[in-house]
This record gives C-alpha cells, sequence and structure tokens, in this order.
C-alpha cells in the first residue's frame, strides 16, 4: 500500500512539474510565434517597441556579448591553467583567488550592474554604454568561467603530465596540446554557461548600458539588450505583450543557437589534436 | 649529442644470452636519499648502473623502488615536497647538484609508467609531437625516426594501417609497447621502467618482456619489477630493496644469476625463497 | 603534479604571462570588492556614530528622500520569497528526480531530461514576462491585486524547479550502484530502497543544489520585479504586493543621489552576504558528506 502511493505521489510530481514547464514553453512559443515575422528580425522599433522590430537590438545583444567573451575568455582560461597547472597549492595569492572566485560566483547579478554603474559608467567615464555593459558582463561570468575550466583541467589524468614530463617536454607544449584538449568538456560547459547567463542578463544592463533601441554607431553608445527590451515591453509598454513575446521567442531561440555554435566551434578546433577512442 | 644522433637504429644486432654489458657504469649513485616532507622513504643507496645492462630492482611495494627511478631523471622535482640527497654520476655530472637541463637529460634517460599512458591522440601523434618538442623539424627524418621506433617495439605490422586513429582505442599492451616506443623514438641512451608489466594480461606482459631482451646491450635498461621470474629471466643485474623501519634500503646488489642462486644476505634468501615458495 | 620546479624559457615565460593574467584577474576581483565597500561608504559613515545605520536591518519606513532608510520589510519580502519558492520547488523538483531515475521509461526520461535542460536556459526575464501575463491575471481574477508574494514565489519556482530537478538526479545517479544491489539483495521494496538508501546517500549533491538554487532565487531581479507589485510593506498575506532589495535596487538605482544611492549599495553588499553564507553553507554541507564517507 505504501508502495502505492508513493509512486503516485512521485507520479504526480513529475506530471505537475511537466504541466507547469509546458505551459511556459508553449505559451512562449505559440504567443512568440504569432507576432513573429522574419521582417520582425531586420526593422527597428516602432511606436517604443509595439511595432517595428528588434534589428538594433539584436546588434547590441550580440556586441555585448562579443565584448563579454572577448575579455572573460581569454583571462578566464588563463586564470584557470594558472590556477590548477602553475599556482602552489599552498600558495596565498592562489587560495584567495580561489575564494575571492567563489564568492563573486554567486553574487546576484544586480549587484554587478551596481558595480559595473559606479566603475566603468562613473569612474572611467565610459557612461551609459555596450563598452561598460560588456565589461560588466565580463566581470560577471568571470568567476564562473575560471571555475568550471579549472575543475576540468584538475580532473585530467595525472598520467598524461607525469608522461610528457618524463619525455623532457615542456609544460607549455603539454598544456596546448594535451591538457587542454582534454579538458575540452568541461571548457565547453563553462563557455555555454557564460553564453546563457551574459545572453539573458537584464539587471546587470539596466544601469551600464542603457535603454536606447536605436542602432549603435559606436561601442561607447548606448544599447538596449534584447532581455531588456522584454522587460521594458513587458513593465512599460502597455500593450506590447505581443512583442515582448516575440522577442522572448527570439532569446530563447538565440541562446540555443549559440550554445550549439559554440560547441561544434570548440569541438573542431580541439578535434585536429585530440583523437578520442 | 652528436654520438647519439650517429648510431645506427636498428635493434637485434645483439644475440640473445650472450653477455653484454660492458662491465663500464653508465649511472653511479651515491648515497641517495629520498623523502617527501618529513617522511624519509629511502635511504642511502648506492650503486652502479652498468652500460648496455638490464638491472633489476626488486623488493616488497613501497620500500621506494619507484621513488629511487624518479630520482633519477629528476622527475621527483615535480612532487610538492620531496627532497632528494647524494650523488647521481651520469656522462661526468652530478644529475643533483651540478645545472642540468632536465628537459634534455630526460630525453637521454627515458621512462615508462606502470599504466600505459598513450597521449589521447592519435598514434602518429604521440610519437610525433615529442620528435617536434625536442627540435626535430624535417618532416622526412620524424616520418622514417617513428616507422622504425614503431618497428623497434613491434607494433608497425599491426598499427600501420591506423597510425592517424587514437591510441586510446588500442589494447593495453600495445599502449605500453606504444608508450617504449614513444621513449625509444628520441633515442635515450637509458631506459627506466616502473613496473612496466604489472598492468597487462599475462599474453601481452610476455610480449613486453621480450621487447625488453631485446633492447639488451643497446639501452641501458633499469628496471622495477614484483615478478621475480621476469626479474630472473631479464636482467644481468639485481638489486633487492628491503624496508627497515618504515624507511626503504637497498640491501644487496649483484650479478643477476648470483643474487637469485646465492644470495649473501639472509633477507634476500628469505624473500626470494618465500616468492618461490 | 606539475608543481614548483619550472626549468625552461618557455615554461617561465608562460608562467609570468599567467601570473600576470592572474594578478590583472586578482586585482579586478579586489577592485568590484572595493568598489562595492566604497560606494556604500557614505551612508555607514554619516550614520554610524549615532547608531542609525543599524535602521537599515530593522527600520519598517523606507521613505530615502526624507532620509529614512528601513529596509527590514524588504529583507523580510527577499526572504519570504525566497524560502516560499524553495519550499515548493524543493518537494517537486525531487520527486521528479526520483522518476527521472526510478520509474521513467528510457526514451520519456530523455524527453523529461531535455524538457529540464530547455527550461533551465531559459532567461529569467521571460519566466518574469510569463509570470506577469498569464499568472498575475489568474491571480486577479481570483484574489486581486495579483501582483504578490503569491505571484512571485510561483514564477521563482518554476525557475529554480529545472536545476534542482536536474542537480537532485545527477546526484542519485551518482550514488554507488553496489548500494543498489545490496538493498536488492535484502528484498527492500522500492519504496524503501529510494528513501532509506539512495535519498541519504545523495543527500550531499541534493543540498548542495538545493543551496544553489536558494541563492539564484535570492539574488533573481527582474521575474521577481515584474510580478511582485512593489510595494514597500511587510510580507502579511500571500495575496499582498510586496518589494524585494534587489527589486528596489533596480527600481531605484536611475534616480538615487547621495545617501539614497550609498544604501543601495549598501543593500548590494547585504545581499552578497547573504549569498556568500548560503555558498558557504554548501560548501560546508559538501565538505562534511566527502569526510563522512572517508571516515564513516
Amino acid at each position: 500500500m505504501a508502495e502505492r502511493i508513493f509512486s503516485w505521489l512521485i507520479m504526480v510530481c513529475a506530471l505537475l512539474v511537466v504541466a507547469a514547464l509546458l505551459w511556459v514553453l508553449s505559451d512562449v512559443v505559440l504567443q512568440g510565434a504569432a507576432h513573429f515575422s522574419w521582417q520582425f528580425l531586420f526593422d527597428a522599433p516602432t511606436d517604443a517597441g509595439r511595432g517595428g522590430g528588434i534589428a538594433p537590438i539584436l546588434v547590441s545583444t550580440l556586441w555585448l556579448l562579443l565584448i563579454a567573451l572577448t575579455v572573460a575568455l581569454p583571462l578566464g582560461l588563463g586564470v584557470a591553467i594558472w590556477l590548477s597547472e602553475f599556482a602552489s597549492s599552498n600558495s596565498r595569492f592562489a587560495n584567495s583567488t580561489g575564494i575571492t572566485l567563489d564568492i563573486l560566483a554567486g553574487v546576484p547579478s544586480i549587484v554587478y550592474g551596481l558595480f559595473g554603474n559606479a566603475f566603468f559608467s562613473i569612474y572611467l567615464g565610459l557612461g551609459f554604454s555596450l563598452l561598460s555593459g560588456g565589461l560588466t558582463l565580463a566581470c560577471m561570468i568571470l568567476p564562473v568561467f575560471v571555475r568550471t575550466c579549472e575543475v576540468g583541467l584538475r580532473t585530467v589524468s595525472n598520467d598524461w603530465r607525469r608522461g610528457a614530463l618524463a619525455l623532457g617536454m615542456t609544460r607549455s607544449t603539454a598544456i596546448w596540446h594535451i591538457l587542454l584538449p582534454a579538458a575540452r568538456p568541461a571548457i565547453v560547459a563553462g563557455l555555454i554557461l557564460s553564453i546563457g547567463r551574459a545572453t539573458a542578463e537584464t539587471a546587470a544592463l539596466l544601469f551600464t548600458s542603457g535603454y536606447v533601441d536605436r542602432m549603435p554607431g559606436s561601442l561607447l553608445d548606448s544599447g538596449r539588450a534584447l532581455a531588456v527590451h522584454i522587460y521594458d515591453l513587458a513593465m512599460n509598454v502597455t500593450g506590447g505583450d505581443g512583442a515582448a513575446y516575440a522577442s522572448a521567442l527570439v532569446l530563447v531561440t538565440l541562446i540555443i543557437v549559440l550554445n550549439t555554435l559554440a560547441q561544434s566551434l570548440v569541438d573542431s578546433w580541439f578535434k585536429r589534436r585530440l583523437v578520442l577512442a | 649529442m652528436n654520438r647519439l644522433k650517429e648510431r645506427s637504429y636498428t635493434l637485434g644486432e645483439i644475440e640473445q644470452g650472450k653477455p653484454c654489458c660492458v662491465p663500464q657504469p653508465h649511472l653511479q649513485i651515491q648515497d641517495l636519499t629520498v623523502g617527501y616532507g618529513a617522511k624519509t622513504v629511502l635511504s642511502q643507496v648506492s650503486l652502479d648502473i652498468y652500460q648496455g645492462c638490464i638491472t633489476a630492482l626488486i623488493g616488497p611495494s613501497g620500500c621506494g623502488k619507484t621513488s629511487f627511478l624518479s630520482s633519477l631523471n629528476r622527475l621527483s622535482d615535480h612532487h610538492a615536497d620531496a627532497h632528494v640527497s647524494g650523488k647521481i654520476l651520469f656522462d661526468g655530472q652530478d644529475l643533483l647538484h651540478d645545472p642540468v637541463d632536465t628537459l634534455k637529460l630526460r630525453r637521454r634517460i627515458g621512462m615508462i609508467f606502470q599504466k600505459p599512458n598513450p597521449f589521447p591522440l592519435s598514434i602518429w601523434r604521440n610519437l610525433e609531437l615529442p620528435l617536434k618538442e625536442h627540435g626535430v623539424r624535417d618532416r622526412n627524418v620524424r616520418h622514417h625516426k617513428i616507422e622504425q621506433a614503431l618497428k623497434d617495439v613491434g607494433l608497425w605490422d599491426e598499427v600501420s594501417d591506423r597510425l592517424h586513429s587514437s591510441a586510446m582505442a588500442l589494447s593495453g599492451g600495445q599502449q605500453q609497447r606504444l608508450c617504449i616506443a614513444r621513449a625509444l623514438v628520441l633515442e635515450p641512451e637509458i631506459l627506466l621502467m616502473d613496473e612496466p608489466c604489472s598492468a597487462l594480461d599475462p599474453i601481452a606482459s610476455a610480449v613486453v618482456e621480450e621487447l625488453i631482451l631485446r633492447l639488451r646491450g643497446r639501452y641501458t635498461v633499469v628496471i622495477v619489477t614484483h615478478n621475480l621470474a621476469q626479474a630472473r629471466r631479464v636482467a644481468n643485474y639485481a638489486g633487492f630493496f628491503w624496508m627497515t623501519e618504515r624507511v626503504g634500503q637497498l640491501v644487496e646488489f649483484g650479478q643477476c644469476q648470483h643474487l637469485f642462486e646465492a644470495p649473501t644476505h639472509a633477507l634476500t634468501a628469505a624473500y626470494i625463497s618465500g616468492a618461490r615458495g | 603534479m606539475f608543481n614548483n620546479s619550472i626549468n625552461n624559457q618557455a615554461d617561465r615565460r608562460l608562467n609570468f604571462l599567467l601570473l600576470i593574467v592572474a594578478s590583472a584577474t586578482g586585482l579586478l576581483l579586489a577592485i568590484i570588492i572595493l568598489f562595492l565597500l566604497n560606494e556604500s561608504w557614505p551612508f555607514f559613515a554619516n550614520r554610524w556614530r549615532d547608531g542609525t545605520w543599524l535602521q537599515l536591518f530593522y527600520g519598517q519606513s523606507w521613505y530615502p528622500l526624507e532620509s529614512q532608510f528601513g529596509m527590514a520589510p524588504m529583507i523580510l519580502s527577499s526572504l519570504a520569497v525566497t524560502v516560499g519558492a524553495v519550499v515548493l520547488a524543493l518537494p517537486l523538483g525531487l520527486g521528479s528526480a526520483i522518476y527521472l531515475q526510478f520509474y521513467a521509461s528510457p526514451r520519456w526520461a530523455q524527453s523529461f531530461r531535455l524538457l529540464l535542460n530547455v527550461l533551465a536556459g531559459i532567461p529569467s526575464v521571460v519566466f518574469g514576462l510569463w509570470g506577469l501575463t498569464r499568472l498575475v491575471p489568474l491571480i486577479t481574477s481570483w484574489q486581486p491585486p495579483g501582483a504578490s508574494l503569491l505571484a512571485a514565489i510561483l514564477v521563482l519556482t518554476l525557475m529554480i524547479l529545472p536545476t534542482i530537478a536536474l542537480t537532485s538526479a545527477s546526484a542519485l545517479a551518482s550514488v554507488p550502484r553496489e548500494l543498489l544491489a545490496g538493498s536488492m539483495a535484502l528484498g527492500l521494496r522500492r519504496n524503501s530502497q529510494i528513501l532509506h538508501i539512495f535519498l541519504p546517500a545523495a543527500r550531499s549533491g541534493i543540498s548542495s543544489g538545493v543551496l544553489l538554487a536558494t541563492a539564484r532565487a535570492l539574488g533573481e531581479t527582474l521575474a521577481v520585479l515584474m510580478v511582485a507589485g512593489n510595494v514597500v510593506q511587510n510580507p502579511s498575506g500571500l495575496f499582498e504586493p510586496v518589494r524585494v532589495l534587489t527589486a528596489n535596487i533596480a527600481l531605484e538605482m536611475a534616480y538615487a543621489m547621495g545617501d539614497h544611492r550609498a544604501s543601495l549599495f549598501a543593500s548590494g553588499l547585504l545581499l552578497t552576504m547573504l549569498v556568500w553564507l548560503l555558498s558557504w553553507f554548501a560548501h560546508r554541507v559538501v565538505r562534511a558528506h566527502k569526510q563522512a564517507l572517508q571516515y564513516g
């Protein structure tokens, strides 16, 4: 009897979850598709976003992402390599860097928005611009990216490190040709996580890259991210729901497409070296 | 290094069973003591490794044989808190105190590990990477050397049709022979082998053992093994390690036949007969 | 493994380069923390002597323009929203994880997992949009005004559900198979197996996943802002509108000046501290469990 009730409860839980999630997903897809047309991607918004499309907003979103990744990826990979391969386990600097990374990985994005506003926009004088927004996003994704890559590198078998050393190879060669390719799954995971977070971010951008929905002329122009656009349409524009849902559909699709792209790019880059069984 | 390059690169010139050792020490180890942190694992070992001979090191687990081996190519440098004292004389240099280029040293003193550790690359890249690392720029030369090394370990016929597929797909015995080929392709003078057969099945183990026998005369080999019968079959010289008060020591060293048939030390006799019975 | 001892030019150069990169990153991290402290400093400095800075934590009235900085209602609302979401999402997520791991057919499990993965990647603002256009009207028709504590809890629940379900499922999946064989040999029923063997064994993985989800719920800004009504008051009922700390920052940053602005930074620090506490707790749980496995 207990067994019956237990399985019944479990089924109900699963059913509820599936139903709720499908409800959200189908709403986004159906309502989004209803307002979507290909023209929507290439037009500028009119009437505060109720009409027209999202072309300048897409461009701003991609610029923000590009800036964030260009800054965060090399820095993050470098720090991850340093932490896992060069820093000795009792180095105080390495330990405190690790702890700070852990703390910052959990800091709410709105707090990054505060920091970005104070530091990039005001202190460095970048104002409300794509640059300060992108740099804020870079700060936000850096800790998570470093930690994922570092864990990935640490789980690479020590046999390979020892083998490389015993052959008189430099660590640089071992890292570049063996360890990084072997840590590929973790690097991809970190990249996908970072892209997801940066593309979906709203709160950190409100006070750094701003609201302006014109096509950005330079990186010092303000630009509105897709997520900010959805927020603005839903909250401040009556009758903007249709466009908001269409933008949400585009945003979700964009994230999926970018993730697939990242996955295949990293794979093809490493596949040339790495031949797994 | 020139001397090395001029050597013709074929095996099998030396008839098996014939005394092949030149009674001339290739490595002279004096008072070698190895410890990790506050713990001493090996104390005051002195012995000569003779040129072109196979020297087997036997004894129970944990008596410092592996630590001994990794001091010889300075791999112990990479252990966080290892300290090595004493003298290791090689080619007129004290490896522990004179300034030694460890990368070049490890090219001259190769090492094979217990667990086969081919890199997760293609079979070809496994051999090409160390060659490139040691500055062999000419493609044709590399090609020739790789082919020769694979022939030396008897892998060429088995894998010549899938040189560009993954090394990880090979069987355990093939992987270990590939690792030996990877060491041989650098044309070392000395090969250190840390229980090279213990992770293999009996048949693969016999193949690798036969390969080791064929290396006699051309290379100086130091092999750690738990298999007394194997030590007896392959070695010219043998050393017996034992732990006294948790510190490893060399109890007896001499010609293999002598050590096995007429051990001078009671411990040796007990170990050999105990393992035999 | 590599540890100390660098013996060649190439590695020395790489080490030097990476050290610069690491230092730059370390500096950046320090700047983030220093700036948050520095920007909130005026608020504390002006109120340190008379002790009124503590008003931040227990003051009931939030009238920043009249220099009344009481955040207690917002702190309480943040906690209420977070606790509510976790209390709802935990049993549902755990139940789904158990279903996924023990009951679902492979094909079903695969589609369920895909659905969870897709929804875990959906931006929070989309959940907010859905909550605002679907959930809030629904609640309004039942108990106006609609935008309320309940709406915020439900939206956050949906948001953290996929994370909790996926981390719990992977924690359950990593329970050693020998345990299963052992419990089968004892002839335990499936529900007792799950309740008495698998759940305890996966406890640390599940709880660290839940704590991370809690941190996410606490730090979420826009999804909550869009559906919670944003009235500064103590959370007295499920249908009352509330304002959480994060939403307060987002709403007022645009025009805040002087001490007002500094107080927003101070609330950012407070949030950081709460999240920090949670992740420290998560670390402790995981470590304690590892030790128990080692010595137990």
